[in-house]
């Protein structure tokens, strides 16, 4: 495992996002966003649906242009260095019926590495197998993608953005949607790449996973409505600011959402 | 049962048909796995009737046919692409319409000279026996040039197919590929008028490919199938044409046909007798009389 996590993980990223606002089909969703991450720092992104948590993370890959603003990568602005940023969104988009093996979806991750007319060479197919190992789907390696269930597409995709061996991962909801087992060994994942310094950037609606496994907590809802520790940022008030009557704290400081309830729509926002 | 096979080779039309047949089959088969895959078909089938009107004005203009063919393929392509970028018209709607306007024009254009029976009736339904040799060098030409793009690119071909949201973090230039896939496409259809003609170039195109996709699981064994498949389909249907004198484009396409119809029942795993096979022998499965669970196999999503 450490050769792969050793070379290029090492150098670990340091995000600054500075006064983004990002439109998605001419409505503009975030604005105004600031905020800065230190190396190999771990931040929950979270807030109520429609808050931007996909937003923020498609315009940090580039999926979504800037309004206005700058996003700037160990000082350097966006798409200066392609293969260091990973992204794993919260639903793949991708054909399930293509004719790839687990371990050619893998390999993809690859690609931004090698450039163009380059073929894999073998220690990059050593990767793919280090990466398939460690999300323990190797026995899958050459099972059809589309044939796989939820949880193993899910790890087959971390399995990829850990092959890409970036800088900075950004996981859209990984923990929606999987079982137990699924979300222990991505949470386990998620403690090996930070012993390695990788930045990471997770949005989740569990609160409580998030007060307690992040280093950080970016609480959104268009904007910035707070980031900083969970002792700074999961206050009463900034709670119910956020989420108004979906958050419902007990005396003993747990939180719980609800998220039956719909968010004010058509919220019209001008930045 | 040899001097079956080499008795045609004797003469030295049906060993250039026989070339040309070979190198428009596997070409064909290979871009066709893309247009399998990426759901090209009926851009395909339009691209080969589009090339009509290209033709026609070679023709009056007594230019080379196969350039023309080339730049009305092109341009009716690229046209397609350009009014459904706005995002106001889908893509097949666009299709559509460019696909009946140039084959209109090419009817018009057509319909102005008297003596075109010959030349474009060859461009209609191919005649691979009246392959020259200069034609046969061009075809190699293309052949090798397109099959040399889709090697040199599989990387970025396979992500633009198979995920457009990698290929964008990845920066690649997406509408580029999918535009240079679309000229490798115009070419491979003007290279296939000799042999098939416009009519049958779009089963030329779809059969191997859909054939190949029933029996493997990678793309790039797809791709390998899929050009023996078209290689074997061309040889045969050519042999059928010499020996029982019927129409040699339409022989081979019928070989195809057989191959793929062949392969939708007996395909193990995606074919129709395994499926049934397999229902029943998943149905006994759900419940095991010792209460062992089924076979473990996950539940297939997206399928």
């Amino acid at each position: 495992m450490e050769a792969v996590l050793s070379g290029q993980f090492k150098e670990s990223a340091w995000l600054d996002v500075e006064d983004i606002s990002v439109a998605y089909d001419g409505q503009p969703i975030l604005c105004d966003v600031t905020f800065q991450v230190a190396h190999g720092a771990r931040v929950a992104v979270v807030g109520p649906n429609g808050s931007g948590k996909s937003t923020l993370f498609k315009a940090l890959v580039g999926l979504l242009p800037l309004l206005k603003g700058r996003v700037r990568i160990h000082g350097l602005p966006l798409g200066h260095h392609q293969d260091c940023v990973a992204y794993v969104p919260q639903r793949e988009e991708v054909d399930w019926r293509f004719p790839v093996t687990v371990a050619d979806v893998v390999m993809m991750g690859r690609f931004g590495r090698l450039g163009w007319l380059r073929r894999p060479t073998k220690e990059d197919g050593a990767v793919v197998t280090r990466c398939l190992e460690q999300m323990g789907i190797a026995d899958l390696a050459h099972r059809p993608i589309g044939e796989l269930s939820g949880g193993q597409q899910q790890r087959a995709f971390l399995a990829r953005a850990m092959a890409q061996q970036p800088h900075v991962l950004l996981l859209d909801e990984p923990f929606t949607g999987v079982d137990i087992a699924t979300q222990e060994s991505i949470l386990e994942l998620l403690d090996q790449l930070q012993a390695q310094q990788v930045t990471m950037l997770i949005s989740t609606h569990d609160l409580n996973l998030a007060a307690t496994r992040f280093d950080r907590i970016l609480l959104l809802k268009r904007r910035v409505m707070a980031y900083g520790t969970s002792a700074q940022v999961f206050t009463h008030q900034v709670l119910a600011e956020t989420f108004g009557g979906q958050v419902l704290i007990l005396p003993d400081g747990t939180t719980a959402l609800d998220r039956c309830i719909s968010e004010e729509t058509g919220a019209k926002l001008r930045c | 049962m040899l001097t079956w096979l080499t008795q045609p080779l004797t003469y030295a039309f049906m060993q250039r048909g026989l070339l040309a047949a070979v190198m428009v089959g596997v070409l064909c088969a290979v871009i066709g796995c893309y247009v399998v895959l990426r759901s090209m078909a009926f851009i395909g089938d339009a691209m080969a009737h589009a090339i009509l009107p290209g033709v026609a004005v070679a023709y009056l203009l007594k230019g080379n046919l196969l350039v023309g063919a080339l730049v009305a393929a092109i341009l009716v392509a690229l046209s397609i692409g350009f009014f459904s970028r706005q995002g106001h018209v889908k893509e097949d709607t666009a299709i559509g319409i460019m696909f009946a306007a140039a084959l209109s024009l090419g009817v018009l254009l057509i319909s102005t000279i008297r003596t075109y029976a010959v030349d474009l009736t060859h461009i209609l339904f191919g005649n691979v026996l009246g392959v020259g040799a200069s034609d046969l060098w061009l075809t190699a030409g293309l052949t090798l040039g397109v099959l040399a793009t889709i090697a040199l690119l599989y990387k970025e071909f396979l992500v633009i197919s198979f995920d457009p949201v990698l290929a964008a973090t990845l920066r690649l230039p997406a509408e580029l590929l999918r535009n240079l896939m679309l000229i490798l496409l115009a070419l491979t259809i003007v290279v296939s008028l000799q042999t098939v003609g416009v009519g049958l170039v779009a089963s030329m195109l779809v059969t191997p490919g859909a054939t190949a996709y029933l029996l493997t699981r990678r793309l790039s064994s797809m791709m390998l199938l899929s050009a023996a498949i078209g290689a074997f389909s061309s040889v045969s249907g050519l042999y059928l044409s010499f020996y029982t004198n019927v129409a040699s484009g339409a022989a081979m396409v019928l070989t195809a046909t057989t191959i793929f119809i062949l392969a939708f029942l007996l395909a193990p795993r995606k074919g129709m007798l395994w499926r049934l096979v397999r229902g029943r022998h998943d149905s006994a499965a759900i419940c095991p009389p010792d209460g062992q669970p089924a076979d473990g196999r996950p539940a297939g999503k997206g399928k």
